[in-house]
């Protein structure tokens, strides 16, 4: 990770918040005691890497189903590849797309270009949110598909080994 | 044991309100709780019971900052298998015990397994995709991004 200028107290502190910030009323604090260095030496450091893009934000993530987003539908299309850029980026603007990517397909079995994350209170929800993407695709799209999850089996998110 | 997508807990209004607060980021002053909760009228020790109880039943999933591991020179891929209906815990089991597995999805396809993998190093996610083979004896087939159009992992609790 040298190359893009973390040391080893970057490491370190990202290994010791990787599973979560400390609930304790001076989290930094607490961090700098575990990591040997000052309050301040924590807070300029998680400054310094959501300046860079290293951390997107310190937050909170919620499960989808717990906020009563119960359908939850990684919706596929197979989009034109000359039109597929400007199609996304008009995707991706919809309120309601929390992620849109364009990937590689896999044929033959896969022939989906452009990935939309859609969520819902329901599944009747989640099908007319697909209909205003199909209408914004058009004849550009020439087959689509949703896979609703029906289980998390894992989210923990990224986890550096310790060493 | 209840599924990991079934939350143990009955969110309130505070509860929701926490949840849309905190996804907008969080200060990095020495008492970031107390500011938080002074912004939405409630006590710090009321904040803090309430995040303990929301990742205790798993509303949240996590609470703290969310590593772009691309800006430390890593991947993130997402990738999908095919897995016959018997063999499905079994295999679930294998990948979600390697490290290098962030999020793991079941979806209603005959691509049924779809997981992120975050690896420290670009080359990580060619060990990571061999390894799986190897261990479940399944095809891994995989869907790295070309292109990022938009991604905003917040979502409102109405």
């Amino acid at each position: 990770m040298s190359d893009v200028g973390l040391d080893d107290l970057d490491r370190r502190l990202i290994v010791a918040t990787q599973a979560g910030l400390p609930l304790v009323s001076r989290p930094y604090h607490l961090l700098g005691e575990q990591l040997g260095v000052a309050a301040a030496d924590v807070q300029a450091r998680l400054q310094r890497m959501l300046e860079g893009g290293q951390i997107r934000r310190i937050g909170a993530v919620p499960n989808h189903y717990a906020i009563g987003y119960t359908a939850n539908g990684m919706s596929v299309w197979d989009v034109a590849d000359e039109h597929v850029d400007a199609l996304g980026a008009t995707v991706g603007a919809l309120a309601f797309v929390t992620h849109c990517y364009r990937r590689p397909r896999s044929l033959p079995e896969w022939p989906y270009n452009l990935f939309a994350m859609v969520h819902g209170g329901g599944r009747a929800e989640v099908a007319e949110k697909l209909a205003r993407i199909a209408q914004i695709l058009g004849a550009d799209c020439r087959a689509h598909d949703v896979l609703y999850s029906t289980r998390i089996l894992k989210k923990t998110g990224l986890r550096l080994a310790k060493t | 044991m209840p599924e990991p997508s079934e939350p143990t807990r009955q969110v309130d209004a505070t509860d929701k309100r926490i949840i849309n607060t905190l996804q907008d980021g969080f200060p990095l002053g020495d008492e970031p709780y107390r500011e938080v909760a002074e912004r939405l009228g409630i006590s710090e020790e009321d904040l803090l019971a309430r995040l303990h109880a929301m990742l205790e039943s798993r509303v949240l999933t996590r609470f703290g900052p969310m590593f772009q591991v691309e800006r430390m020179g890593g991947a993130f891929v997402l990738a999908a298998m095919r897995i016959p209906e018997a063999d499905f815990e079994r295999v679930a089991a294998l990948v979600n015990g390697l490290p290098e597995v962030a999020h793991n999805y079941r979806r209603e396809h005959a691509f049924n397994m779809w997981f992120v993998l975050a690896t420290e190093t670009r080359a990580g996610i060619a060990a990571a995709i061999d390894d799986i083979t190897r261990l479940t004896g399944y095809a891994v087939h995989a869907f790295p991004k070309e292109r990022e159009y938009f991604v905003e992992m917040k979502l409102d609790a109405a």
